[in-house]
């Protein structure tokens, strides 16, 4: 039997379930810590076009990198604090994939597949559909939430905006992790004008 | 255009997962980013005293929990409400010492452990679910209470049952300070 609780969820925008809280404040504190290990990212970055992205090349942690590394070293922190957390991600999008239910395996189209990870993975981790899908039909899928979780309780409008983008760098991931297991080679970047609305690209890679 | 949102049940137990899954990632990169496990697990218990240090606060405002006269009772709260709570478990309490104030949670189940069957290979030493020791730390300060946490049994290390050891600590003496005037 449950404890009494004061917070039970009130629906789409009520409180969140106490145990899908956990995964926030993790989140939130793998972001800080995470961030932390790298020096502040480099000036002249827009902030509306700011993704986050996989680098081709991974430097290995900054302390053994060799003296006079310099403004490299920082792009290069910058890009691999968010390519651990995309990677963490992804890890966790490719086992969450695998425990969906079985029919889901069965969607040959691609939109279908998008449409999937619209409803039902956005319902299963955040407990809310993503608010709009749109297409190219030509591989690009561009999908909006206009209130996503991880950027609610930070801020609304235009404070905060540097911040946003390690708040979305796990969801690229995930997203790319389980369209994965799904059969889908993507890639998958982020990008916010004003919080807490942002947009996941998703461009599906052709082998 | 609301449609209704239900929650379907596998929907919850992603929502699980994602947890559990997120820590086990977590905690392989740690593995990666560190050699030593006593680094791993100083790391993990850190982050998890962040967490607790704003977990306390969501803790209150979904318990009606009242004011709290022993460690005896604190400690049932963090087993039958907290954990409960968060972790859909209820681990049992036992009192190690006549002052009271050394604690033991056993946990017969363990959320955070689902997916992982040993630990890795040379890591003996890992506490895997260090980040529940700082959480306990970290909620346990913000409510004006020291306390050492640790993990005094490991089934991952082979013992019988996973038992976490809290230890209330005595309130340092204040001192007072004379204002010259």
């Amino acid at each position: 039997m449950r404890a009494r609780s004061a917070g039970r969820s009130l629906g789409a925008g009520g409180r969140r379930m106490a145990d899908a809280v956990l995964f926030e404040f993790l989140h939130t504190e793998m972001v800080a810590e995470l961030w932390a290990h790298d020096p502040d990212p480099g000036p002249g970055v827009h902030r509306e076009q700011r993704h986050t992205r996989v680098p081709t090349a991974t430097c290995s942690a900054s302390a053994s990198c060799p003296p006079g590394c310099g403004a490299l070293c920082v792009r290069k922190g910058q890009n691999m604090s968010l390519s651990v957390l995309e990677g963490m991600g992804f890890r966790v999008g490719q086992a969450l994939g695998e425990r969906l239910s079985r029919e889901t395996l069965a969607y040959r189209e691609e939109l279908d597949i998008l449409k999937f990870l619209c409803k039902d993975l956005w319902m299963a981790v955040f407990q809310k559909q993503m608010d709009s899908l749109r297409t190219n039909h030509q591989g690009t899928y561009v999908l909006q939430d206009n209130s996503f979780p991880l950027l609610i309780r930070m801020a609304s409008g235009l404070q905060y905006l540097e911040e946003a983008p390690k708040f979305l760098a796990f969801t690229c991931g995930l997203l790319r992790g389980t369209l994965c297991t799904l059969g889908v080679k993507s890639l998958v970047t982020a990008s916010v004008a004003a919080l807490p609305a942002c947009k996941f690209q998703v461009v599906i890679q052709k082998s | 255009m609301s449609r209704p949102t239900h929650r379907r049940p596998e929907y919850r137990k992603i929502n699980k997962d994602l947890f559990v899954l997120t820590y086990g990632a977590l905690v392989a990169q740690l593995c990666k980013d560190y050699e030593k496990d006593e680094d791993v697990n100083k790391y993990l218990d850190k982050m998890g005293y962040g967490i607790g240090t704003r977990l306390v606060e969501d803790f209150l405002a979904r318990s009606c929990v009242g004011r709290c006269h022993s460690y005896s009772e604190i400690t049932d709260i963090i087993a039958q409400v907290a954990f409960k709570m968060y972790l859909g478990i209820t681990p049992s309490v036992t009192c190690n010492n006549s002052s009271r104030n050394e604690f033991s949670l056993i946990l017969d189940k363990n959320p955070l452990v689902e997916f992982v069957e040993e630990l890795p290979a040379g890591r003996s030493s890992l506490c895997y679910c260090n980040l529940l020791c700082g959480i306990i730390r970290g909620a346990l300060e913000m409510v004006h209470l020291a306390a050492d946490v640790t993990f005094l049994q490991d089934r991952l290390k082979g013992d019988s049952v996973t038992e976490i050891g809290i230890t209330f600590l005595k309130k340092p003496e204040e001192k007072k300070y004379r204002r010259k005037k």
